[in-house]
C-alpha cells in the first residue's frame, strides 16, 4: 500500500479549523443555557400550611433548619421544590435513538479509518 | 510482570518530561477527584433521598473500580501521554480518539469551572459582605493556576499532593470528631433518615441519584494523562490509581456518614457545601474553619489536576494533527504544552462567568459517562485484538470481561439517570459529538498520516 501523503494546512486554514472548533464548544455548551435546557427540571409543589410539621420535618430536623438559619417559610421553597419523575417515552426513544445512533456511527467510522492506519503501519515492513 | 515502557517517540521535537513517581500519580487522581467530596456527591441526595445518595455511592464505586482495573491494563501497556486518547487511538481508531480527547477536554474543563464556582462561592459565603460576587476570586484561581500549570508539571503535582493530603485529612479528622461509633449526641441518622424519607422518590429516585453519585469519584480516571511524564509507567499507573480508588471510597463513606447523620436531605441535597456546614453544625469554630479551609483547597487541587489533564489531551490531539499542529507545541524551558494550557483559558474563564454549579457539573459528568461507555467497549476491542501472551502488559485486569459488562450496564443505566431531569442538555451534548464527528470524518481527517497514529512497539492486531 503507498503511504499517504497528507496535503500541508495553510496558516489560515489553521486558524480557520481552531475557529470553528471554539465555535462548537460554546455552541455546544452554551446553547443550552441560553436556551433554557441544561439544569434541573423541577418544580415547587406550594404548602398553604408553612409549618414544620406540614413541610414533613420532625423536632430533630426543625432544629437543625433553625441552626442553619431558615424559618418554615425561607425553608419552603426549598422543601417543597421536587423532581417530577415522569418518564416522557417519546423524548426517551429520542435520546436512545441518538446515543445509540452515535456510537454506531463512530466505531464504524473509526473502523474504516482505523484499517487506513493497520494497513499503511504493517505494509511498511 | 512489571516492564519500563520506553516513551512514546515523536521525532526529534521537545519531548515532555520523564519526573513522577506513583505518589503524584495518587496526587493527581484523588486530587482531581476529592472535591466531589466537598461538593456535587450532595446532588444524589436531591435526586433520590439521603439513602439514594448511599446506594450510589457504593454502586458507582463498583464502576469506577471497573474503570480503574481496566484503565490500569491498558494504560500500563499504552504509555502515552493522553491517557485515554492515545488508547482510543492505537485501539479502536482515529476518529474515537478525536472524540474521546474532547470527552476529556469537557469533563476536565468543566470540573475547573466547577471547582472555581465552588471556591468562589465559598469565600463570598464565608465573608459575608454584602454585594461581593465571586467573579474575582473565579478569575484568579483558574489564571494562577495555569500559570503554575505553565511553570511545570513536577511543581504542579508537588503542589497537588501537599493539598490534596491536607484536604483529606480534614474530612478524616471530621469523622472522628463526631463520634460516630455513638448516634444521638452529634450524630442523628435515625431521626434524619427515617423509613419514609429515606428514598422520597422511591427507587426510581435511586437511579436518578446515579447522575450525581458519578461526581464521588470523577477523574480517576486522570491518572492516566501523566503516562508520559511518570517514571515507571507500569507500575506507577495501576498502583497509584488502584491506591487513589481505594482512598477516594473511604472518603465517601465517611462524607455521606457524617452528613447523612447532620442535615435534613432536602437541605443536603442543595447545598453547595455539605462539609463546610457539618464543620459548622459540630459548634466548634476550629473545625468550621478547618473545613472551610480544606473546601477551598479540594476546589483548587482538583482544578489544579483538571487544566493539567485537559492540557494534555487537547496537545495530542495537536501532535497527531487531529487539531491543527500549533497546539503541540512544548515549552522550550519548562517542556510543558504551553499552547494548549493558554489555548484553553478562556474557555474555562468564559463557561466559569455563564454556567451555575450544577449545570457545569452535569455538562463534565456527561462526558464523563461517554468516555466510560467508550472504557467498557475498548477493553473488550483490547483484549480481541491482543490476547493476553501477544504482548507485554504492564498489568493484566483479573475477571474480564465481568468488570467491562459491569461498567457498560452501569453507563446504560447513569445515561437513564441524567435522562430523569437534564435529558434536554444529554441531547444538545451527544448532537455535538455527533456533528463534530462528522466535520473530523469527511474534512479533518485528511490532514492525519496514517501510519504515524500507531507508535506501539505491538504485531497487526488480530482480526486486520
Amino acid at each position: 500500500m503507498s503511504r499517504y501523503t497528507p496535503p500541508e494546512q495553510s496558516k489560515a486554514g489553521q486558524i480557520f479549523d481552531i475557529v470553528v472548533v471554539v465555535v462548537a464548544i460554546f455552541v455546544a455548551l452554551w446553547l443550552p443555557l441560553k436556551m433554557g435546557l441544561a439544569g434541573a427540571a423541577k418544580s415547587i409543589d406550594a404548602l398553604d400550611a408553612k409549618t414544620w410539621e406540614a413541610l414533613g420535618q420532625n423536632p430533630t430536623m426543625a432544629s437543625i433548619w433553625e441552626k442553619l438559619g431558615y424559618t418554615p417559610e425561607t425553608a419552603h421553597d426549598i422543601i417543597q421544590n421536587r423532581f417530577h419523575y415522569v418518564i416522557d417515552w417519546p423524548t426517551l426513544i429520542i435520546m436512545a435513538a441518538v446515543l445509540i445512533g452515535y456510537f454506531v456511527f463512530l466505531f464504524r467510522a473509526s473502523d474504516r479509518e482505523y484499517r487506513d492506519v493497520i494497513n499503511e503501519k504493517f505494509d511498511d515492513k | 510482570m512489571t516492564v519500563t515502557l520506553e516513551p512514546a517517540i515523536h521525532g526529534d521535537r521537545v519531548s515532555l518530561l520523564r519526573v513522577l513517581g506513583p505518589a503524584h500519580v495518587w496526587a493527581l487522581g484523588v486530587g482531581i477527584v476529592l472535591v466531589g467530596e466537598f461538593t456535587g456527591w450532595n446532588f444524589a441526595a436531591d435526586k433520590g433521598g439521603a439513602l439514594a445518595a448511599l446506594i450510589v455511592c457504593w454502586v458507582v464505586g463498583l464502576l469506577y473500580t471497573s474503570v480503574a482495573m481496566i484503565d490500569s491494563e491498558v494504560t500500563s501497556t499504552v504509555a502515552a501521554a493522553g491517557g485515554q486518547y492515545a488508547q482510543a487511538k492505537h485501539i479502536v481508531g482515529p476518529l474515537m480518539a478525536f472524540n474521546v480527547a474532547l470527552f476529556l477536554v469537557f469533563a476536565y474543563t468543566m470540573l475547573e469551572v466547577s471547582d472555581a464556582i465552588l471556591l468562589g462561592d465559598t469565600i463570598v459565603a464565608k465573608a459575608g459582605v454584602e454585594g461581593l460576587t465571586h467573579n474575582s476570586f473565579i478569575a484568579a484561581t483558574i489564571v494562577v493556576l495555569a500559570w503554575l500549570n505553565y511553570r511545570g508539571v513536577l511543581m504542579t503535582l508537588n503542589v497537588n499532593f501537599v493539598i490534596t493530603a491536607i484536604a483529606y485529612i480534614s474530612i478524616v479528622i471530621l469523622f472522628f470528631s463526631v463520634s460516630p461509633w455513638t448516634q444521638g449526641a452529634v450524630l442523628k441518622l435515625n431521626e434524619l433518615v427515617t423509613p419514609g424519607n429515606a428514598l422520597p422518590y422511591g427507587w426510581i429516585g435511586v437511579i436518578a441519584a446515579f447522575q450525581f453519585g458519578i461526581w464521588y469519584y470523577l477523574g480517576i480516571e486522570g491518572t492516566t494523562q501523566a503516562a508520559e511524564e511518570v517514571r515507571s509507567p507500569a507500575r506507577s499507573l495501576p498502583y497509584g490509581t488502584m491506591a487513589g480508588m481505594i482512598t477516594l471510597l473511604i472518603a465517601a463513606a465517611m462524607t455521606w456518614y457524617v452528613c447523612a447523620s447532620m442535615m435534613p436531605w432536602e437541605y443536603l441535597g442543595i447545598t453547595y457545601y455539605p462539609l463546610w456546614d457539618a464543620g459548622k453544625l459540630t459548634g466548634s469554630p476550629l473545625l468550621e474553619n478547618l473545613l472551610f479551609v480544606a473546601t477551598l483547597l479540594a476546589a483548587l487541587a482538583s482544578a489544579n489536576g483538571c487544566i493539567n489533564d485537559a492540557a494534555r489531551a487537547w496537545f495530542s490531539l495537536g501532535r497527531d494533527r487531529y487539531l491543527p499542529t500549533w497546539f503541540s507545541a512544548v515549552h522550550p524551558k519548562y517542556r510543558t504544552p504551553y499552547r494548549s494550557i493558554l489555548f484553553l483559558l478562556p474557555i474555562a474563564l468564559a463557561f466559569a462567568f455563564i454556567a451555575d454549579l450544577n449545570q457545569a457539573i452535569t455538562f463534565s459528568i456527561l462526558s464523563g459517562v461517554l468516555q466510560y461507555t467508550f472504557m467498557s467497549i475498548n477493553i473488550i476491542m483490547f483484549r480481541k485484538k491482543w490476547p493476553l501472551g501477544s504482548i507485554r502488559r504492564g498489568y493484566t485486569h483479573p475477571f474480564h470481561p465481568i468488570p467491562a459488562i459491569v461498567l457498560f450496564c452501569l453507563c446504560v443505566v447513569t445515561f437513564f439517570a441524567i435522562f430523569l431531569g437534564f435529558g434536554s442538555q444529554l441531547i444538545a451534548m451527544v448532537a455535538f459529538y455527533f456533528l463534530i464527528s462528522l466535520w473530523f470524518h469527511f474534512y479533518r481527517y485528511k490532514f492525519v498520516r496514517r501510519g504515524d497514529q500507531f507508535t506501539m512497539p505491538w504485531p497487526k492486531p488480530q482480526g486486520y
